[in-house]
Parts: C-alpha cells; structure tokens; sequence
C-alpha cells in the first residue's frame, strides 16, 4: 500500500506542476495601444454590407465602412456628409446630387469615387438581400438602377426617387448600413458566376472606415485595425479584440479584473454589482429598440376595443423601470423611440386595476379569461412577461406563459397563430417611417398579402390610419410631417392592440481609463473611433 | 471466347483469390457504417425540419419584405417533400459538400476545421486527468472498501455526478480565476496578445504554440485550458473512479486472487498487475464512452468559458436553425462515436486474451 501512496503523491505532484505552471502566468492589463471588448456577437451572419441586418453586424460596419452621410448620436436631426462632401436636392424633390470628399482610401489603397458609390447602392438593390428594401421603397429595381442611380463624374454621384419624399426620408435611409460604400475593384476582382463578389464578401472587407476588419472568427472574436491613412485622422487604438463572451456574469469578472477594458452585455444584477466600483465607468445611451405586448384581433377576445384598453392598464410601467429594467430602459407608450422626429411622450397608461376590471366586465368578460403569451427566452423579456401575467392575475386574466427561442417565436409570430406577444422592435434608420410603416400602415390584411408588417401579424388594419402613415411619408416640411406622426400615434395609441412598454437604454461597463468610447441611438453608430486609454 | 466472359472469369478468379471468411466481416462493417451514417442523418434531417422554426427567417431575419421570404422559400427547396430535400443533402454528402453554414458564412466544412479541434484538444485533456485520477480513486476505494479513503472517493463522485457543471463552472471561475489568480480568464483559447497572432496549424492551441516554439503562447494556453479541463475531468474522475471501484471488487473477490495471495503474490502486484489488470477490459469501454460524451456534450463548460467548441456550434446551429451546420457536426459526432467503438473493441483484443 506504501507503493500505491507513493503513486498517487506522485500524481498529486504532476497537478501541482501544472498547477504552478499556470499560476507563474503574468497577467497584465489589456495592451495600452488596444482596446478589448467582451459582447454577445454571435448573431453576426455576414459582413458583406448589401446583407448586414444585425445589431452586431451593423456595429462591426458602421466603424469600418464610410456612408454618403451621417448624424450626430446625440441629435439625430443634425445630418452631416461622410464620403459626400455636399448635397443638393432637385426643385422636383426627386434628384439629390452628391458632391464626393476628395482624398478618401479604401483599405486597399483604391481612391473612392462616385463610381464606388453608385456601385455599392446598384448592388445592394440588384444582390436584394434583407435590408434592401429601405433602398428600394424608393421605386428601385434591378433593372432601373443603373438609371435611378449613377455617377455623373468622379465626384458626382445622383440618386432619382420614384416621388418626392420628404428629404430627410431619404437621406436617413442612406446612413443606413445597406448604404456603406464598397470598394467596387476590390468586390469585383472576386466576382464569381455574376455575384458582384458576394460570396467573397460575407467574410472579408472592402471598406474605407477609421477602422478595418482583420479577423471575423463567428461567436468568437472580431480583430478591427486602424485604417493609419483613414481621411478623418488615424485613431489612438491600433487594435479592437472584440471577444465573444456569452455569460453577462463572466463579463462583469473580466471587467472587474481588467482583462477587457470593455463590457457590453452586463445585466440588471451584474450593473448593481459593479456600481460602486471605481475603476468601472457606466456608458448608458437610449436605443431606439422598443419593447411591446401585441395583442392578434384573430383572437375574438382580443378584438374587442374594452379588451385591449384593459391590458393596457394592466401592466405595471414604472415598476418595470424600476425593477426588471432598472437602468437599461424607460417608458415609452408609442411607436416611435423618443428622439425620434415626431416622437410622442405621453403617458396615458398605468397600472390600474380597477379601471380595467370595470372595462373587461363593459366586454364581457367580468370573471377575466385565459391566454398565451408567447415570447424569447432571454431573461429580461422573460421578467417583463412574468410581470405582465402577475399583474393580469389581479383581474383574472390567467396568461400561460410560452417561452421560445427566439426565432420560434418568430415563426409563430409571422404566421399570426399567438395571443399575445411580447418582444421588441428595432427602427432601421433614424427617420420616423422606419416604425410607422410596420405598426400603423397595412394594406391588405389577408393571409395571402405581399406585405406583412408588424400590423398584419396581429390582424390590424386601419384603413385611415394607413394613407395618413403614406402621407407623411411624402411631405416636405418638417415640422408639419413631426404633427403628422404625433397624430397618428396618439390614434395609435389608444386604438391599435399594441401596448408599448419600454424604450431600451444600453449600458456598457467601461474601465475608468477608457474615454472616448460613443454608444449611439442605433448600433452602426456605436463608435470606437475616439477611443482612448488615460 | 467473348470478351465478357473472360472478364468475368478474371473477376471469379480474383474473389476465389480472396478468402471470403475476411471479406464478409469487412462488406457487413462497411454495409452498417453506411447505413448508420445514413439513419444518423435522416433522423436528425427530420427532426430538424420538424422543429417549430422556420428556416427561412434563419437566412433572412425577421424583417425582409415578404416577396423575398417567397424567394429564399423557393431557393432553399422547401416546397418540396422532406424526403426528397433529404436526398438531395445526402447526394451533396457523398460529393463532399456539406453545405455552408447560414450563422458563420462559411462552409460548415471549414467550420468543423476549425471548432473540432477545440473541443478534441479539451476533451482529451479532461479524459486524460480522468484516466490518470480516476482509475487510482476506485482502486484505492476498492482496496479501501468502506473505510474512509472509499467513503472519500464515492463522496466526491456523488458531487461529481449531482452538481450542475454550469455551476461547477462559475464556482471554479470565482475560486481559481477572480480570487487565487491561478489561470487565465474564461474568454476562451488564449490571450488577445497570442490570438490574432499564433499561426494556426492543426487549430489545437496547446500543439501549436509548441509547434511554434512560443513558450509564453503555450503557457498562456496551459493557463486558459486548465480550468475548463479540470472541471470536465471531474465528471470523468467521478465516473470512472466508481466504475473502477465496481470492476475491481468484481475481481477482488475472484479465486484467482485468493489463490495469488496463497502462493504470497505481492499485494502490489496482486492489486496492480492482476486485479486491475482484469478490470482494465471493461473499464476500456467505459473511458472510451465517456471520452465520446466529452467530445460531443461539453456545451456548457464551452458557453462559460467561451471556449469555441463543437458542442457550442451544434447547439446553436439548432436553435438558430442552421441545419447544414446541425447536420455536419452530426456526422462529426457519429464518426466520433464509431472510431472510438472500433478503438475499444481493438484494444479489446489486446487487453483479453480470451479474444485473441
């Protein structure tokens, strides 16, 4: 037995080896000439710009490809050229001609032109990926494109709408991600069977940015170097690590030990705990992602006008800031964002159960009723809708509660075969339209419909409030099309089966030595561009 | 005589030629490999498109206009019967063509490439600490039947086999990682210094940063493994340190033993040589199943530590409907499964004389 002890000490002595091997590991700070970030990147799918429709994916680009124009993050109203360097819109309202900044680079040494640009908006329209229809909602089409869009010289590059929609429309579309421009030699030397280098550019990159993309490893990492010959100035961080870190709680410990400088995935529970942290800074930014309960008129409960006021009442909105969201959302009671042209902030809703025991007994239903709520499993949608079916309960509504994965959910929710829904909605650009055009427009609502906005999935179809969201869509002046939206989300508001709950607000941990670092109202305008490390 | 027939009798020749008794077992191996692989997919194929998530939104997203939900529906073949979508996956199989992947863009070949070795080089690790721990646990517990070393040893497996590892993970995570500061943060392979940097040969970090000759990249990846590994190794030690101990009072108790101790056999020798000796047969199989369920079920372990493994792409290639990729990593795991089957039954022979 003496031998066996002997043995085992001996192994016991080979993980103390090991042990102390990996104990003799220097672990310093993140390098000073580059910035690390932990995020939940996984959705990224591609970084071919014609295709990029995700949150992660917008961001990844919108810090490595230049648009036509841009907007401040702080004020959206305040538009500015990019790659354009000047914009004239026609009498007509139909022709906008761009002026393009000299100088500008792509990555491989290429100068840009207006034939780059008219190139990377003909190919968007002509690949019709995903997010192609907020180029194409202006009357374009592979076959008119190269018509509606070109360059008239190497700095001239005019676009030509179907109508004259209302000028901010049109350039918010185009600071959209579909928008970025694209080496067009670069792209084309790796066309293959006519893709316009498509398969090729879903994982490499053909961009001007502040930053360039050196490495996309999927649910791993994203490497961005600086673009040294970038025309806006070469930024202080040489490299971004962007690292795919799935748990929120491993997040807060890398932040807390200063193994990422940045961590954009902290929940409820991990930003009370690092709140009194000195060496952690919090970056919070109102998004323009709305949270909603929608209720399907398929339902013959839920079409009834009493019904859908009464769930109104009943969802407790300041408690939810205050608990489930607190910190990483605000109220909102209307379609579209605040911030947002146009944007309605008042609050007619609160938990009021009274008010709606008294509506459900005027519909005929004193005694409550039973329901589904489908809805993701992502923890704080899953704490929203617990809170929903507790407050509910106070009126006898009993909500069985189905979480799904997220795209599960969707698939129930586009085919319309759920009660209720909770989930979010992201705007695509920054102009009023982006919402209205999916919550208070549908043009048919049969099963059969070519277009099936967020209205059509719960079955809502208001014939007025349709041609007032095609209206101001096409009008001019500001401050009249800002009295349209407000007009239809106040109708909106009251009538339509949506209840809009929250306005999510990102948070990012930062370590107190990183400055610079601009969270937007959209994700492409997350920007690491001013980094800096003190 | 016609041209045929003299082919013919070349072929009758050179299968006399063979001695058919080998050929059979190799034809019926081969037969039930392929229908195996074939079941395998089939099965997965249709559950896949059983599941209630539409594939289309996977390519496309929630928010493309209906006209190109239409499109992507049609190119993707879903309109036709499942069976007839499965043959065509299948004919692509046998040329080679996995598909690509819908989350990463890549050919999910490549992406096999690339996540498989992660998940091999951990689990082998573990399964080594397994082998090396948990072998000496349940002889010891055997030895040492009901005396406090066996009451340690089943102690430590009942925790090993009732802890979640998603817990184990993040106690470890807090002990060893925020307060001893003994290995290196859960944020996967190996430091942002050495990530971008290593030349990536066989995608094993642990080899090729040898085979870089980078010593602080292989202490760097020593530091990010040994965690992860470890508490994957304590299932294995919890396991096959109470399958030794089982296996071991089996042989402890037979006549050959008493009969060693008569003839005054070393007990050394006795317990090493000829107890375990015996055990080692069915304990093969044991370490060879537990090694398979690490190469195939780390998943959680590879959330926590983000470690970019295979069980972590199937997983998610499933909820985000990526079948090719849930198909491909399919394939990956039966092939795993087989090859380790195979191994076991050889080292089989090699350990039982009986079936030489």
């Amino acid at each position: 037995m003496k031998l066996l002890f002997n043995r085992a000490r001996r192994i016991v002595g080979i993980a103390g080896l090991a042990l102390s091997l990996s104990t003799s590991m220097v672990y310093a700070d993140t390098p000073a000439d580059s910035l690390v970030v932990g995020w939940q990147f996984d959705d990224i799918i591609t970084l071919d710009t014609a295709e990029v429709f995700e949150f992660s994916g917008a961001e990844i680009t919108g810090n490595t490809y230049d648009r036509l124009i841009g907007y401040d993050p702080d004020d959206v109203s305040k538009i500015f050229g990019v790659a354009a360097q000047s914009w004239t819109v026609s009498d007509d309202g139909k022709t906008f001609t761009f002026k393009m900044r000299p100088g500008i680079k792509f990555s491989s040494g290429n100068e840009m032109t207006a034939e780059d640009a008219a190139f990377s908006l003909q190919r968007a329209i002509i690949l019709d990926k995903s997010p192609a229809f907020i180029l194409t909602q202006f009357g374009f089409n592979a076959d008119n494109v190269k018509d509606k869009i070109k360059a008239v010289d190497a700095s001239t590059l005019t676009i030509t709408t179907d109508k004259a929609y209302a000028p901010t429309f049109v350039l918010y579309c185009l600071t959209a991600t579909i928008a970025s421009i694209v080496d067009k030699t670069e792209v084309m030397k790796h066309a293959v069977d006519g893709d316009m280098g498509f398969a090729w550019l879903r994982t490499h990159y053909a961009g001007s940015g502040p930053y360039k993309i050196s490495q996309w490893k999927p649910s791993e990492i994203v490497v961005l170097s600086a673009n040294a010959d970038y025309w806006g100035g070469a930024p202080a961080m040489k490299n971004i690590f962007i690292r795919h870190i799935g748990e929120s709680s491993v997040q807060q410990l890398l932040l807390e030990k200063g193994d990422i400088d940045i961590a954009r995935n902290l929940e409820t529970e991990q930003l009370k705990a690092v709140a009194g942290n000195e060496n952690i800074n919090l970056l919070k930014k109102g998004k323009g992602t709305l949270y909603y309960l929608s209720m399907n008129l398929k339902d013959p409960i839920l079409a009834k006008p009493k019904v859908q006021q009464a769930l109104k009442y009943l969802i407790d909105y300041k408690g939810l800031e205050q608990t489930v969201w607190a910190g990483r959302g605000q109220v909102q009671q209307a379609f579209l964002p605040k911030g947002f042209l146009g944007a309605l902030e008042e609050q007619p809703f609160s938990l009021n159960v009274e008010k709606a025991k008294d509506l459900l007994a005027q519909a005929g239903f004193p005694d409550g009723f039973e329901m589904e709520l489908i809805v993701r499993n992502a923890p704080i949608r899953i704490d929203t809708s617990k809170s929903i079916q507790t407050t509910f309960a106070k009126a006898g509504i009993k909500i069985k509660l189905i979480p799904m994965d997220g795209k599960q959910v969707l698939t129930v929710y586009r085919a319309r075969k759920h009660q209720l829904f909770f989930g979010g909605w992201g705007p695509d650009y920054q102009d009023p339209h982006t919402n209205a055009d999916t919550f208070s427009k549908n043009l048919d609502n049969s099963d059969t419909a070519k277009s099936k906005p967020v209205a059509w999935r719960n079955a809502y179809a208001p014939e007025q409030m349709t041609q007032d969201t095609l209206a101001a869509v096409l009008e001019p002046d500001a401050a009249k099309r800002a009295e349209m939206y407000l007009a239809i989300q106040k109708t909106h508001q009251q009538d339509a089966p949506f209840a809009f709950i929250m306005q999510e607000q990102e948070v990012a941990g930062l370590r107190s030595n990183i400055e610079g670092y601009i969270l937007g109202p959209s994700f492409d305008s997350n920007s690491y561009k001013h980094v800096v490390k003190k | 005589m016609s041209q045929h027939s003299v082919k013919g009798g070349v072929i009758a020749v050179f299968f006399s030629a063979i001695k058919l008794h080998k050929v059979k077992p190799m034809l019926h191996f081969f037969s039930m490999l392929a229908m195996t692989f074939i079941g395998l997919l089939l099965l997965t194929f249709v559950i896949g498109r059983l599941m209630p998530t539409d594939p289309v939104i996977a390519v496309i997203g929630d928010k493309a206009p209906e006209a190109l939900y239409q499109k992507t529906y049609l190119a993707m073949g879903l309109d036709k019967p499942i069976i007839t979508q499965f043959f065509y996956y299948l004919a692509g199989v046998l040329q080679g063509d996995l598909g690509t992947s819908v989350r990463t863009a890549n050919l999910v070949s490549d992406d096999i490439l690339n996540y498989f070795p992660a998940t091999l080089e951990l689990a082998t690790l573990a399964t080594i600490f397994g082998v090396l721990l948990g072998v000496p646990f349940g002889v010891l517990a055997a030895v040492r039947q009901n005396q406090w070393p066996d009451y340690c040893v089943r102690f430590l497996g009942l925790i090993g086999h009732s802890a979640p590892i998603f817990w184990l993970a993040m106690m470890g995570i807090v002990v060893f990682y925020q307060h001893l500061d003994w290995v290196a943060a859960p944020e996967g392979r190996l430091s942002v210094t050495y990530e971008y940097t290593l030349q990536k040969v066989t995608n094993m970090v642990l080899i090729d940063t040898l085979l870089a000759g980078d010593w602080g990249a292989f202490k760097d990846a020593f530091a990010h493994i040994i965690l992860p590994a470890s508490l994957l190794s304590y299932y294995s030690i919890a396991y096959l340190s109470r399958m030794t101990r089982s296996f071991m009072l089996d042989q402890l108790q037979q006549e050959y033993i008493t009969t060693a101790r008569v003839k005054g056999v070393s007990e050394f020798a006795i317990i090493w040589r000829h107890a375990l000796g015996n055990a080692w047969v069915p304990l093969i199989t044991v370490i060879a199943l537990t090694y398979a369920t690490l190469l195939e079920g780390s998943v959680l372990t590879e959330i926590v530590f983000s470690w970019p493994g295979l069980g972590r792409y199937i997983t998610d290639g499933l909820l985000a409907a990526d079948m090719n990729a849930v198909l491909g990593g399919t394939i990956v795991v039966g092939t795993v499964f087989i090859l380790l089957n195979l191994t076991s039954d050889l080292l089989y022979k090699v350990l039982d004389p009986r079936s030489r």
